[in-house]
């Protein structure tokens, strides 16, 4: 007898897997014994050939239990489950107010940040998408082959328009001409001071203006259309239609329609109103007709079958058969979705540009992001530890793992909803400040899905990430191991919270040391010698009086003025230039480009300028208008070592050079200094009267005596300064506002990793509260007990440290080369920037260690 | 009136669940049928007709205890339902019927 032969383990196996799972037991138990007896009667080959048969007879692959227990397994989400697991995650909230508070304050931060880079990416993205005709409108460009690279200008010759128009009909709908111009508009007593545009007929259509009254037709020469904000201010209540405005200069026109003002984020933007070029051409007709003066941007807006790129083909040769400049001058079209984000011009391709913020503003938010993401892991999974036994009980009583599962992600889902709901009140408590901060008008997207779909799928991934690890890797504990205390949790868990952490300080250094840098790249341009003296300087902006030396004497008489000049330009901005000089020995293939300024003889003196050679104007000598002053740069252009008293011809006149000044910085401070000409020349316009307030003066004193002489002269045009540094201060409001948004967002990031670290650190001290009291017993002192406890946290950030300079020395080597005046990364800003994270580190990390160490044993260990 | 319907091989389970009274399970059942009817029947026809037969109404089942020579699994003992007793009553009734009307000489040629 062979009582211990078995029957085939496959078959048994198979039969296991394949068999009707609700007669599983009773069947393999009745074959075991019939196995047993067949063994008995027929020996184990037959046995087990009879075994194996009924087994395959047995097989019920597709059969599925119809068992129904006695008492049914509460559904996961019923709802009695779902307010239980609420009430035990809020519990839990409570129970731990600061692991809450670190949890939901620092994932609230992080949200909110993400939300209002959202905003401001957005609007960034959204800009001039208002248009209804925003694909097609594109703008005419001029690329100029140069010396120094091609360069790219939007001034084009007014009768390239109606070239472009007439020949080719067929691929612009419309092409206008439309430049940009301030003038006083007058209604009766009523006088406004408003940017608008004196444009061709096609504008208001190009644009697709949604009038509000008449009609957009600007046919009549005479007509004048004004925005909705314009009318109000001029009109008010009154109907503005077929009323008289005066737009300037005596220039009448009939105000035949009212527009809606353009919304903030469009380009034209602030056009308060459109009148007719043939209005602002009526004194000088014939610059409809010359091809030789370039001062008015052209827009076009393409027929739908037409391309931007073929038809940038096909009209790249006009512009040059038209002027003959021998520059040979191509065109090319500048697509509106491209004008906002994409405005920066190398070799008259167009590149950078704001998108660059965009990115790294996104990057931005997605870091600042991630971290609050990480400390919302990080606190859940080091406090997940403590809650095995609960796990433990909870099983013991009767809880199914999916419960478990529900009851740790509910509990996230929680944190997360309310962190959303703050952050929601954060944003929207902080968006006017923003606004004010990145220069914008940006509301809430409470209507628009994508944003309700991204807050709701970025809330939901967190929770469940967030929530994954305890809810699936505790609720698969052993209840008796765990209640036991068996369960260690080994290196295995705290290393990827190690590097988590390390993530967090590497984002945080790197930020702070981009802050630093870009502070550092403002303050330096902001130091850079000027080579004029800006203090108590005002600029005028005015066309020419006709009485200036009249009003001239009279302010110098009050006593409120220094000195003052007329120039074709303010100091703070260079207004024309020019390529054709000739001088000895120049190369005639060479189209160097010089910055034009004219001045009056007083202009030196009131701006301070140094005079390094030579001398400057003087009214005395006749000869000094045909007299050139050169700066640095210009010197260096014409490669003359000293050039006082060489000849330099040109539009057919002989001038000579009597004098060289210092570099003036009139444009970018972050760029070299252009080769400029200063010349006294009578012919042309002068746009600007500098005044140098007196010092001895307050400057609101001094500035109502100059106001009431202005007014006695031009009673008509309202009385506009501005300040020279405040105006020169604005050319660093872009760098600003790049640095305070990243210093900002870098305090945000330090502030977020701090706060996790300190929840870290305070875990960690509660678990080796035993270790420390033992410790403490066998004679530890405080200091070494807070080095023990502060040790992991600094090798962590020292960590972070290392890897985050090579990667900020990386980028910021970057961003600084497109400056060409910028300052140097040196070691110590690295050095501080550690110092500095390392120091933040310590004094998160020493408020919870030092408690620890200062624990008295005898409590930490008599609890057991 | 609905009689029941039972097969030949469903009667003899359900009669021979009925001789085994309280002992009755797969196992069993088998091995009583061969020893009864010499027949060799298989393990997983009786199971599927028992189980059939529980569906029907005809048979109940629970579970007993756990045993050891089973690798501690339970049997699932079949004991007759009311509605089996009567199926099986209504058979025997329709067998005595036909067997009273047949004629005379026909029970003589059969020996009776």
């Amino acid at each position: 007898m062979n009582q211990h032969s078995q029957p085939p383990r496959w078959a048994t196996r198979l039969l296991h897997w394949l068999g009707h799972p609700d007669t599983r037991e009773e069947v393999e138990g009745d074959l075991l014994e019939l196995y047993a007896h067949w063994v008995r009667t027929h020996g184990p080959r037959k046995a087990n050939w009879h075994y194996t048969l009924s087994v395959l007879r047995l097989l019920r692959p597709l059969a599925k239990s119809r068992h129904v227990p006695e008492y049914t397994t509460p559904f996961l989400l019923s709802p009695d489950m779902l307010r239980n697991y609420v009430k035990i995650a809020w519990r839990n909230l409570i129970r731990h107010k600061v692991y809450s508070a670190i949890n939901i304050g620092g994932l609230a931060v992080g949200m909110a940040v993400a939300m209002l880079i959202g905003l401001w990416v957005w609007d960034e993205l959204s800009f001039n998408k208002s248009h209804p005709q925003y694909d097609r409108i594109a703008q005419v460009l001029e690329n100029q082959p140069l010396e120094n690279g091609t360069q790219t200008f939007e001034s084009l010759p007014f009768p390239l328009s109606t070239k472009l128009r007439r020949s080719y009909a067929s691929d612009f709908k419309y092409v206008a001409v439309a430049v940009p111009m301030d003038i006083t508009l007058a209604y009766n007593e009523k006088k406004l001071t408003k940017n608008g545009r004196f444009s061709e007929a096609a504008f208001p259509e190009l644009l697709t203006l949604t009038m509000l009254k008449g009609s957009r037709k600007l046919t009549d020469p005479t007509a004048v259309l004004l925005a909705q904000s314009t009318s109000n201010v001029l009109f008010g209540a009154e109907d503005p239609i077929n009323k008289i405005v005066d737009t300037g200069d005596r220039r009448m026109a009939k105000v035949t329609g009212v527009y809606e003002d353009l919304p903030r984020n469009s380009q034209f933007n602030g056009t308060a109103f459109i009148a007719p070029f043939a209005l602002l051409a009526t004194s000088s007709p014939g610059i409809m007709t010359n091809w030789k003066s370039s001062s008015f941007p052209i827009y076009v807006q393409l027929n739908p079958a037409s391309r931007f790129e073929q038809v940038s083909a096909k009209i790249s040769h006009v512009l040059y058969e038209g002027s003959k400049d021998p520059v040979k001058p191509t065109l090319f079209l500048w697509p509106m979705r491209q004008w906002h984000l994409y405005a920066d011009f190398k070799n008259g391709v167009a590149g950078g540009g704001r998108v660059q913020f965009v990115w790294l503003f996104s990057i931005i938010g997605i870091f600042v992001l991630l971290l609050a993401c990480i400390n919302f892991m990080n606190l859940s999974t080091a406090r997940s530890q403590k809650r095995a036994k609960e796990v433990g009980i909870r099983k013991v009583v009767g809880s199914v793992r999916g419960q478990l599962i529900s009851q740790f992600l509910s509990e996230s889902v929680l944190v997360v909803a309310v962190a959303f709901i703050l952050s929601m009140g954060l944003v929207w408590l902080s968006l006017s400040w923003f606004n004010q901060l990145a220069n914008k008008q940006m509301a809430m997207l409470w209507t628009e899905p994508l944003f309700w779909l991204a807050a709701f799928g970025f809330s939901l991934f967190t929770a469940l990430i967030a929530g994954s690890y305890p809810a699936f890797y505790l609720s698969s504990f052993r209840p008796v191991k765990v209640l036991k205390g068996v369960v260690r949790v080994g290196r295995l868990v705290a290393l990827p919270r190690q590097l988590l952490v390390v993530l967090q300080f590497t984002v945080s250094v790197t930020l702070i040391i981009g802050t630093i840098i870009v502070f550092r790249q403002i303050q330096h341009a902001k130091n850079r010698p000027i080579g004029y003296n800006r203090n108590g300087l005002i600029a005028i902006n005015t066309s020419s009086l006709g009485r200036y030396d009249a009003l001239r004497l009279d302010l110098l008489q009050t006593g409120a003025v220094v000195n003052m000049a007329e120039s074709s330009n303010p100091t703070t901005d260079v207004w024309s230039s020019a390529n054709n000089l000739d001088w000895r020995g120049k190369d005639s293939n060479r189209q160097a480009m010089f910055g034009t300024v004219s001045v009056s003889e007083d202009f030196g003196k009131t701006i301070g300028w140094t005079i390094k050679e030579g001398r400057g104007f003087s009214r005395k000598l006749t000869t000094d208008s045909l007299a050139f002053v050169f700066n640095e740069a210009a010197v260096k252009l014409i490669g003359i070592q000293h050039p006082v008293g060489e000849i330099i011809r040109w539009h057919d006149k002989e001038f000579t050079v009597i004098g060289v000044v210092h570099d003036l910085v009139m444009q970018s401070p972050f760029e070299p200094v252009k080769p400029m000409v200063f010349m006294m020349n009578n012919e042309r316009t002068m746009n600007t009267i500098t005044i140098k307030i007196n010092p001895e003066q307050g400057a609101g004193e001094a500035l109502a005596t100059i106001r009431a002489v202005f007014q006695k002269y031009n009673p008509t045009v309202p009385f506009d300064y501005k300040f020279a540094d405040q105006e020169f201060a604005t050319k660093f409001s872009g760098e600003e506002r790049i640095g305070n948004l990243a210093s900002i967002f870098a305090i945000l990031a330090v502030f977020i990793s701090c706060l996790g670290l300190f929840g870290l650190a305070s875990f960690m001290a509660e678990a080796r509260t035993k270790e420390i009291g033992v410790r403490k017993v066998l004679g530890a002192s405080v200091v070494n007990l807070w080095s023990l406890l502060s040790k992991d946290f600094v090798v962590l950030v020292g960590i972070a440290f290392c890897i985050a300079t090579p990667i900020a020395y990386y980028f910021l080597n970057n961003w600084l080369q497109q400056y060409q005046y910028r300052t140097e990364i040196t070691w110590w800003i690295f050095v501080v920037s550690g110092l500095g994270a390392l120091g933040l580190t310590l004094l998160t990390v020493s408020y919870q260690s030092i408690r620890a160490a200062l624990m008295n044993p005898v409590k930490s260990l008599r609890s057991e | 009136m609905k009689r029941a319907f039972l097969g030949e091989f469903e009667e003899i389970v359900l009669l021979t669940v009925a001789v085994l009274d309280e002992a009755a399970y797969g196992v069993t059942v088998t091995q009583e049928i061969e020893q009864k009817t010499g027949r060799a029947v298989g393990f997983s026809t009786v199971h599927t007709t028992l189980q059939r037969l529980e569906e029907k109404g005809y048979l109940a089942s629970q579970m007993g205890g756990a045993t050891a020579e089973r690798g501690g699994r339970r049997k699932r003992f079949f004991t007759l339902t009311a509605t089996g007793r009567k199926a099986l009553v209504d058979v025997q009734q329709v067998r005595t019927q036909l067997w009273e009307a047949l004629p005379p000489q026909t029970l003589q040629l059969m020996g009776y």
